[in-house]
């Protein structure tokens, strides 16, 4: 097992260099001179010149990728000129409250998900399947926002049940309660699309399982009719519905920014909008490639579970 | 195509979805000549108007322009948008996905590692990353989304090249000496384009989805000309205020999108050949039972008594009888044959005593099946469930299916245990080893924690009858436990079953087209032919003197070891289909003594000689030896 996690951490070598390669040259893209755009047009030549020289934009492409490689490998992301501060610091600070979002819906996503899927398939045809299938098909068609917004009218403007926006009260107290009042609308809003996506594939998968022969021996044996679909079937569909739960994992991860922008959450993607609205292409480079290898990280985790729920494949 | 049409327009919510998108299409398209206000003029003085005031259907937003007009000339640009994305990312990814599969090798590997790159981005970073190197605009979010989902396309097409690129036209064509660009062009390209059309459909709701949310972030389309996400995003901040300027853009994506979806599942349906044939449907916990007509009374003390069962399958609007009225017994301790070719329904008679026939389609029609004198067809579940396994259990063939695949084998046969009564850890898994080691499993206490896949076939299968054993059943049946497995093998597990039945008494229902297996087990033989049962009688007898001239014919298809020079007979013909079935005797087509009455009303299954039975007016021989005892 050890030597499988080993492994997959030394795979994830490549697409960790091929992220950061992608991301530095969509951002060597940019038209015109970041040192102009950080000391603002009124900058004399020299200074220009300079700053340049400061940040190594002197140097020819590929040299500039390896010191930036390098300076990430060291911890340095280098420094966001809108807010004066480390990247790193601001991305981490950020990421953190994005992780509690994005892993609240990610938790909501995979139960609701796949209870709705296994429901829907062992009722297939019935009246639970196609309750289930319509308002799996208005998740997904349902822009997360437009959701968020219609959320806040009625839930936190209209009944008074949440806070309209925000992660924590300015003043008072920081206990759990308080986070996850805050929490319960965006979390619900992000995990909605997700939750759908979960739904389709869990149900198609257990159908798939439920045709099996090995479903008709266990109900030959006598085992009932709840362990077959949530023991016997499910444990098998599982062996398909883990790869998408990794998939909409990343999509909750980047599907924040809409929530975070719609409920004032202070995460990572709002964070990233307004550094591109305000071209700090640091504070961008450094928060798109942390998010993106986070995510690489994840679905390593994902493929350990997959291994342990399934013994034919080789650790 | 117009086959492909009509299942589309038989999909009822499909067709819904494609006449709301035909609607909202043609309104975009038109958008220009209806005499509309301009879109983006403001008018301070009204601003925020409700719905339905003067002058302003939908109202006016936060600069008092109409909303109406906005909608349909921010729908008119969604549309455009969301399609051009998905045409752009379509031709690029499929261009590249062709090169990929069409050139494989080295190209392949380079262009598909690429490709897993891009992948491993979260989706909707990659759009923000290229987006804040291009610039916000509206163009800029079209190429980022396109550029965001090429990786999706390419990957899918690749494979589908992959598989057209080893076909034999297209070796032809090269053999030809046609060039690489017009392969791809006249042979690959008409088999991948439906595959893209599907990808598209299911995909171009995505991209409208994500370009609106670009521009509601404002990195799309910029004031003052909106689209549908912009408008939403300038919306916002008078959401507590006058709501209607959010939901009227919101409700329009919501719309278009179901649409779409809707659309995308029924041509992703359509196109799906196993939903065709019905395949897909879910065996429910136990066989429906639809009894028509009296239901038969039980004869005698047998153990078990199936009487006039009857079991159908029905295919939309096809009936398929499988089992068309067998009656059959079995005693304690006794074991009776059930012999037939493929297909004659013998598995369906076996499956529907415990009400294990896949529901739908099966449906139980008609007869009984007594179990100690109670009438198990249509029992309450509980009541069938308590009696799986315990009462009645199964050996199924080809046990690497039939088992679990991710449950340990001891795992399974605790469980066997457990679904009727209560076991601690220690007392079940001591019982799991002792059941391995009566069916002969060397090495018992390791091999418990194995799974299936890690035993040969030999073992799985002896796994499946210590399953039947593990709660003592009085009946086992065995549903050709021996064919997928090799002679050796199938002679140690038949003298396994034997020497059980022996030890502990139980009565065995013995399912299989094998005479040599029924000659060593079976006490009694039934024969099966389209769903019914045609010869039955002690196992010698039968053996010995066919009277049937399908059984007769049957034997002559086996080889005998060590039985000389011999002809083996193929019975000419092919049995009768059972949606399909003959009036009188659905053997007379292949039989070489038919005649006409044969052909007419139901012949019975009359008694032949004393402990026989024979459902023919022609028998082959009539039994002399017995009807002179």
């Amino acid at each position: 097992m050890t030597g499988y996690i080993l492994k997959r951490l030394l795979s994830a070598i490549p697409v960790l260099i091929g992220i950061s390669v992608i991301v530095f040259l969509i951002m060597a893209m940019i038209p015109g001179d970041p040192a102009t755009a950080i000391l603002g047009s009124y900058a004399t030549p020299e200074n220009v010149a300079a700053l340049n020289e400061d940040l190594g934009l002197d140097k020819p492409l590929v040299q500039r990728y390896f010191i930036w490689l390098g300076n990430m490998l060291q911890g340095d992301f280098g420094r966001s000129f809108a807010l004066n501060r480390p990247v790193l610091d601001e991305v981490m600070e950020r990421f953190n409250a994005t992780l509690v979002l994005a892993g609240t819906a990610f938790v909501l996503c995979s139960v609701f998900g796949i209870a709705a899927g296994v429901i829907s398939a062992a009722n297939q045809y019935g009246l639970a399947d196609k309750a289930i299938t319509f308002v799996v098909l208005l998740g997904i068609s349902i822009p997360s926002f437009f959701l968020g917004m219609m959320m806040i009218l009625t839930f936190a403007v209209n009944l008074r049940w949440f806070p309209v926006s925000g992660m924590w009260p300015i003043f008072g107290d920081r206990t759990i309660w308080v986070l996850i009042d805050h929490l319960a609308m965006p979390a619900t809003a992000l995990a909605v699309v997700a939750t759908g996506v979960v739904a389709r594939l869990s149900r198609s998968a257990m159908l798939e399982v439920l045709r099996q022969d090995f479903i008709r021996t266990a109900r030959a044996k006598g085992v009932h009719e709840r362990r077959v679909i949530w023991g016997h079937a499910l444990r098998a569909a599982m062996v398909s519905i883990i790869p998408v739960l990794g998939i909409q994992a990343g999509f909750v991860l980047s599907g924040a920014v809409y929530i975070e922008i719609v409920f004032q959450w202070p995460g990572v993607g709002r964070m990233l909008v307004d550094a591109i609205l305000r071209r700090d292409i640091l504070l961008v480079q450094g928060g798109v490639v942390f998010v993106a290898a986070c995510y690489v990280m994840f679905n390593i985790i994902v493929d350990v579970a997959q291994s342990l729920l399934d013994p034919r494949i080789k650790t | 195509m117009s086959a492909f049409l009509t299942l589309l327009a038989r999909n009822r919510l499909a067709l819904g979805g494609l006449i709301v998108l035909c609607i909202v299409v043609l309104l975009a398209l038109l958008t220009p000549l209806l005499p509309l206000k301009p879109p983006n003029v403001t008018d301070t003085a009204s601003r925020f108007q409700p719905p339905f005031s003067e002058g302003a259907l939908l109202g006016t937003d936060h600069l008092g322009r109409d909303l109406l007009s906005r909608l349909m000339w921010g729908t008119r640009l969604s549309l455009a948008v969301g399609f051009s994305a998905a045409v752009i990312a379509a031709t690029l990814g499929a261009a590249i996905g062709i090169v990929a599969g069409y050139y494989g090798g080295r190209t392949d590997n380079v262009i598909m590692r690429g490709v897993d790159m891009l992948m491993a981005f979260p989706y909707i970073l990659l759009a923000l990353a290229i987006v804040a190197a291009l610039g916000p605009g509206l163009m800029n979010a079209l190429i980022a989304v396109a550029a965001v989902n090429i990786p999706f396309f390419a990957r899918n097409i690749r494979g589908i090249t992959v598989g057209i690129a080893n076909k034999e036209f297209v070796d032809a064509a090269k053999l030809a000496g046609m060039s690489d660009a017009k392969i791809i062009v006249t042979e690959v390209l008409p088999n991948v384009i439906p595959v893209i059309v599907i990808a598209m459909s299911t995909t171009v709701g995505w991209m409208i989805l994500e370009t609106a949310g670009l521009s509601f972030l404002g990195l799309g389309s910029q004031p003052p000309v909106a689209d549908l996400g912009s408008m939403l995003g300038e919306a916002r901040s008078a959401l507590i205020t006058n709501p209607h300027t959010s939901v009227v853009p919101g409700l329009m994506i919501l719309v278009i999108v179901m649409a779409i979806n809707l659309l995308g599942d029924g041509v992703r349906d359509a196109l799906d050949p196993r939903l065709k044939s019905g395949a897909l449907s879910r065996p429910m916990p136990a066989t429906m039972v639809r009894r028509e007509g009296p239901i038969p009374q039980a004869q005698g003390d047998d153990l078990l008594a199936i009487r006039e069962l009857e079991t159908q399958f029905h295919v939309k609007d096809r009936v398929y009888r499988a089992v068309g009225g067998v009656d059959m017994s079995l005693r304690p301790g006794e074991c009776v044959g059930l012999i037939g070719e493929s297909g004659s329904g013998k598995s369906v008679t076996a499956l529907s005593v415990m009400g294990l026939v896949a529901s739908p389609p099966g449906v139980i029609t008609g007869g009984a099946v007594y179990y100690e004198g109670r009438d198990i067809v249509g029992a309450p579940y509980e009541t069938l469930r308590s009696m799986r396994g315990r009462r009645v259990a199964y050996i199924f063939q080809d046990p690497l299916a039939t088992l679990h695949p991710l449950y340990t084998v001891g795992d399974q046969l605790i469980e066997a245990v457990s679904s009727h009564r209560r076991v601690g850890r220690e007392e079940g898994r001591a019982h799991a080893i002792d059941l391995l080691k009566q069916v002969r499993i060397p090495n018992a206490e390791n091999r418990i924690d194995s799974y299936p896949h890690e035993m040969s076939g030999g073992m799985r299968q002896r796994v499946g009858i210590a399953m039947a054993l593990a709660n003592d059943p009085e009946i086992i049946i065995a549903d050709e436990p021996t064919t997928a497995l090799d002679v050796t093998v199938q002679a140690q597990i038949l003298t396994l079953l034997s020497d059980l039945r022996r030890e502990r008494g139980l009565a065995i229902l013995f399912i299989t087209h094998d005479f040599g297996v029924v000659a060593q087990l079976c006490d009694r033989v039934a024969v099966m032919y389209a769903g019914r049962i045609v010869e039955e009688g002690p196992t010698d007898a039968i053996l010995n003197a066919p009277a049937h001239p399908y059984t007769s014919k049957l034997m002559a298809c086996v080889p005998e070891l060590g039985g000389g020079r011999r002809r083996l007979e193929a019975i000419p013909g092919l049995p009768p289909a059972v949606d399909r079935l003959p009036d009188g005797c659905a053997f007379a087509d292949r039989c070489h003594v038919a005649t006409e009455a044969c052909r007419t009303g139901d012949i019975p299954l009359d008694p032949h000689g004393p402990a026989r039975r024979v459902r023919c007016i022609n028998p082959v021989l009539a039994p002399k030896t017995e009807a002179a005892q």
